[in-house]
């Protein structure tokens, strides 16, 4: 279809992507607007969750979302530090 | 009844100033009793754009601040008699404006005036929700480019849920106005076409500004392009947008550029 397009239009028939883009993204952004704080809601709770079990550095303890097409991926990275395993029995 | 009408985008530099300047003067001429205010403070223009900027003496802040009366700030143009600018300061910052002192004097010019324009300063700070917070009737003045159209998307999330009627459950009406429009690169499929435009945003179009020489040649000597060249593509564009604001329906046509004979002849480009 688009190089269908880009056959019509001569190959400067560019609209057409700025169209796709800005739905994909608003269509995004329109439903983050709803719940601004949703990630730092899930990074404060899995920080409290997994503070139970390990001693954790807070800075370390990051959050992402990944927009895509069709779904989106929700990144968790939590940097663990080592010998965890001990506070893990001393706290049990 | 008064309206409060506030010129906004979100994006800089897509022409909030010139169709405030533009949509007043085009009010005024059409008999209405228009005041426009601008709420750049620290960076105004708007007075520039009218060539009002050696005759400001107090601005909105002094009257927020009580330094100055109302009266005292106001500036009648000297073009049209029913036409008046409430400056913006130059000095202070936008932290000087509060939500007290603008709900104040919007409810002063609502007894004065049949148009209150808020010529928006670009963002999403202080400024700009000041502007949009009283306001009754909301122009997004939109480019056909990407970052223009987020940017207009997310200011018409804000006039739904931060301004004084979204907080009393009433709707502000909105209305985009799409500038520095070129229908051959649309036509071309370079450009963002209205359709697509308006499908996106999900907002009844208020006018097409045309891409226009004309524009900058009214700035320049500090006239609204409605004064300055009224037979032109953009000052007609703008005309037609005011008398729909006065609920007029009027057919949406994107008024072109008029070639003489001479451009013709020579092939010289209309922009």
């Amino acid at each position: 279809m688009m190089n269908l397009l880009r056959l019509l239009g001569g190959r400067t028939a560019s609209a057409p992507v700025a169209r796709e883009r800005l739905q994909i993204l608003l269509a995004h952004e329109r439903g983050m607007r709803s719940q601004p704080e949703l990630l730092g809601l899930l990074r404060a709770e899995i920080l409290a969750v997994v503070s139970r079990h390990v001693v954790l550095d807070p800075e370390k303890v990051i959050v992402k979302m990944e927009r895509g097409k069709h779904v989106s991926t929700l990144e968790v990275d939590i940097e663990v530090p080592n010998g965890f395993e001990r506070s893990v029995a001393v706290a049990g | 009844m008064a309206k409060v009408l506030v010129v906004t985008s979100g994006k800089g530099g897509v022409g909030k100033t010139t169709s405030t300047a533009a949509l007043g003067a085009a009010l005024a001429q059409l008999g209405e009793k228009v005041v426009v205010v601008d709420f750049d403070v620290g960076l105004r223009n708007l007075d520039l754009v009218l060539g009002a900027e050696r005759r400001v003496v107090f601005d909105l802040i002094n009257v927020v601040q009580g330094v100055a009366k109302l009266s005292q700030a106001l500036i009648r143009d000297k073009r049209l008699e029913n036409l008046w600018l409430l400056p913006a300061s130059q000095t202070r910052d936008k932290d000087a404006l509060t939500d007290e002192g603008v709900g104040g004097i919007i409810a002063d010019l609502r007894t004065r005036f049949d148009w209150i324009l808020c010529d928006s300063p670009a963002g999403i700070e202080r400024g700009a929700t000041l502007a949009m917070r009283y306001a009754d009737e909301a122009v997004i003045v939109t480019n056909p480019e990407v970052s223009s159209v987020r940017d207009s998307d997310r200011i018409i999330g804000m006039l739904d849920s931060k301004t004084v009627r979204a907080e009393r459950g009433e709707r502000v009406e909105k209305h985009v106005l799409i500038t520095r429009y070129d229908s051959g690169r649309a036509a071309r499929g370079e450009m963002l076409s209205i359709d697509d435009i308006l499908e996106i945003l999900a907002t009844p179009l208020l006018g097409i500004i045309p891409e226009s020489q004309d524009v900058l040649r009214a700035s320049n000597v500090g006239s609204p392009v409605t004064l300055n060249n009224a037979a032109s593509a953009p000052a007609r564009a703008y005309v037609d947008a005011a008398r729909r604001l006065m609920g007029e329906t009027i057919t949406m046509v994107v008024p072109t550029e008029r070639k003489g004979l001479m451009d013709r002849l020579l092939g010289r480009r209309a922009a």
